[in-house]
């Protein structure tokens, strides 16, 4: 299972790639891979206010719907507009074209794994 | 939105088979000046065609398409949390009897005491066997009567002014989707209450969520993990102590019937699947009965009119219910279910009742320690009425849960249920029902094994089944995004 050692994780399956003041968070590739074909992705709209640990979202997957959890707190500035025509890039690269929303941060993140602890974490 | 298979050849339409001038039945000659039709309706639409076929190509059409069907009288079903038994069919001809099935539900009350008398019939057995004190057949469906079983909770809080301070409603991990859908649907706020290591419900993390909010706590018993929920009547005492009230959600009532009761739990209410429990019919989406049972005090806000037998044991409607939430369906809900179900419990009769949940558990059992070596229990220890085994072992070999339940298709067996419940990796929940013989259970078994057999050496064949059915592995993903269900002539390879 792909863990790239850039980023930061959650205990429920969401990465956070930091730069600056913004962070950018998906889904793992592990998420994805348990979830299976994603048909379809619910997105905040920009503005939006964040605290760590607030659903921002839901993603549909052909078993189940799950939410998704904000891992820091912040406003929303972007959503992945493309995965309304193309929700499957969230299976196809979960790192990359399928992130999910884009979050400017009101403080430094708590309580996030590394690579290493979400490894662990996934066993 | 799925590859096709050699197999069996694809079906064509009845339009494909149409030849003009061709016809199914002879109409009379008619008797009323020919009128043209587009001067009567002001133009033609050439979209709408009639297929024209002979009676006899009209017959094998639909005849053979009914052949494609897979259903509890072609084979077994154990899909698990649907209980798919046997429903007999001495159901049908009570049903189908014409003092019932002709009666119109606008008739005065005088002249249907004996449909009353069969409601009420329905009402008392339900009552001896989950322990509840009154019932109302109103809701049409389970997750109707989840809903109904909500409302009245509700109706309680508010009578004691608790109505604003009591908006959260707790749902294990485990719970069906309607638990929580049924909870925001009657706009409670949902919170999830976390299952143990063993399968039970987390008694720490509910006594932490528990506070004067709570409106309610959702348990499904046994739980979706085919378990039954130990510290049941604990449970019950904590939600009480404070404030709250405990709803059981009735989908596995098939593992209790006559030998243990949730009235007596301490429930305060739940829900029955009559199609599930009493063997109304499952198919076509309904129509079904979610019937429900409250204790007491939660009585005088069930949904009206309620029927009550008076003081000479005579069934009658009591239309005076001020506190009542109102109707939760039209007329009395599905009537012809009572009639079934009461066929189906009369049938059984009081003694044998029983054997239905025994030999539901003793089924489930059987199963899950044929399969033990090969697909192991989720959690180990006696199940319910159906068991939670994980293919998770398999994954390593690039097969999943999925992969196993579609060969299971290519042994002439309906899949189990899989993915379900959710905090089960690679789930497989297997519901045989106590209507199978211990050849069918043998049979099934084996094939599950020959598939864990096969993963081992060729698991291509499994991600690639089914491969004997009329459409191959389905593109579930394209179903959703994608569907198309409309059919466009084509006359040489173009649209018309």
């Amino acid at each position: 299972m792909n863990v790239p050692s850039d980023l930061h994780y959650t205990k429920s399956h969401e990465w956070v790639r930091l730069e600056g003041d913004t962070a950018t968070i998906g889904i793992t590739d592990h998420a994805q891979s348990e979830l299976g074909d994603i048909v379809f992705v619910d997105l905040p709209t920009p503005g939006r206010a964040l605290q760590a640990g607030d659903t921002f979202g839901s993603v549909e997957s052909v078993k189940t719907v799950s939410d998704i959890y904000s891992p820091v707190a912040g406003e929303v500035i972007e959503a992945n507009e493309a995965l309304g025509a193309q929700s499957e890039l969230v299976n196809a690269d979960p790192y990359g074209s399928g992130w999910l929303v884009k979050v400017k941060v009101a403080g430094p993140p708590e309580g996030l794994l590394d690579a290493e602890g979400y490894q662990a974490l996934l066993g | 939105m799925a590859s096709r298979t050699k197999s069996v050849p694809e079906p064509r339409l009845i339009f494909e088979k149409t030849r003009k001038g061709r016809i199914g039945c002879n109409l009379p000659e008619a008797d009323t000046p020919e009128v043209d039709l587009a001067s009567a309706v002001g133009r033609q639409r050439t979209a709408v065609e009639w297929p024209e076929v002979s009676e006899l190509e009209l017959l094998r059409h639909f005849t053979n398409l009914s052949h494609l069907n897979y259903g509890i009288e072609t084979g077994f079903y154990p899909l698990g949390s649907c209980t798919m038994k046997y429903n007999p069919k001495i159901n049908e001809r009570t049903a189908g009897l014409s003092g019932f099935a002709m009666l119109h539900p606008l008739q005065p009350e005088s002249t249907v005491p004996g449909a009353l008398e069969v409601i009420a019939g329905v009402h008392d057995f339900l009552k001896e066997i989950t322990g509840f004190d009154e019932i109302s057949m109103q809701p049409v469906a389970g997750a109707h009567g989840e809903l109904t079983c909500l409302m009245l909770v509700k109706a309680y809080h508010e009578s004691r002014g608790q109505g604003d301070s009591r908006r959260v409603v707790l749902v294990p991990d485990s719970a069906h989707g309607t638990n929580p859908a049924s909870a925001a649907r009657c706009g409670y706020e949902v919170r999830t209450i976390p299952t143990d290591a063993q399968g039970d419900c987390d008694l720490e993390a509910l006594e932490r969520a528990l506070d004067d909010s709570v409106a309610a706590f959702m348990v499904t018993n046994p739980s979706t993990l085919g378990l039954f929920e130990r510290s049941i009547a604990k449970i019950c005492e904590m939600v009480h102590a404070a404030g709250g009230q405990v709803f059981c959600d009735g989908a596995n009532m098939n593992a209790m019937v006559g030998t243990t009761r949730p009235g007596d739990h301490g429930f305060d209410c739940m829900h029955l699947n009559l199609h599930k429990t009493f063997s109304t019919p499952h198919g076509g989406g309904g129509p079904g009965c979610g019937a429900i049972g409250v204790k007491s005090h939660l009585e005088p806000f069930l949904p009206a009119p309620v029927l009550k037998r008076d003081e000479d044991g005579a069934p009658k409607f009591d239309r005076a219910r001020p506190l009542s939430v109102g109707r939760v369906s039209s007329f009395h809900g599905q009537f012809l279910m009572a009639v079934r179900a009461l066929t189906y419990l009369l049938a059984y009769g009081r003694e044998r009742l029983p054997h239905i949940s025994r030999f539901a558990v003793l089924n489930a059992n059987y199963v899950m320690a044929r399969l033990r070596g090969h697909l192991p229990p989720a959690h180990d220890r006696p199940c319910m009425h159906e068991c939670v085994l994980t293919a998770q072992e398999y994954k390593k070999l690039g097969v999943r849960a999925l992969d196993i339940s579609k060969r299971l298709i290519d042994h002439g067996f309906h899949p189990p249920t899989n993915y379900f419940p959710l905090i089960v990796p690679e789930a497989l929940m297997i519901e045989p029902t106590e209507t199978e013989c211990k050849e069918t259970l043998d049979a099934f078994c084996d094939a599950l094994i020959a598939i864990c057999e096969e993963a081992k050496v060729n698991p291509e064949a499994l991600r690639a089944a089914p491969e004997s059915q009329i459409v191959g592995r389905l593109d579930e993903a394209a179903a959703v995004k994608n569907l198309d269900v409309k059919w466009t002539r084509m006359r040489t390879g173009v649209p018309v």
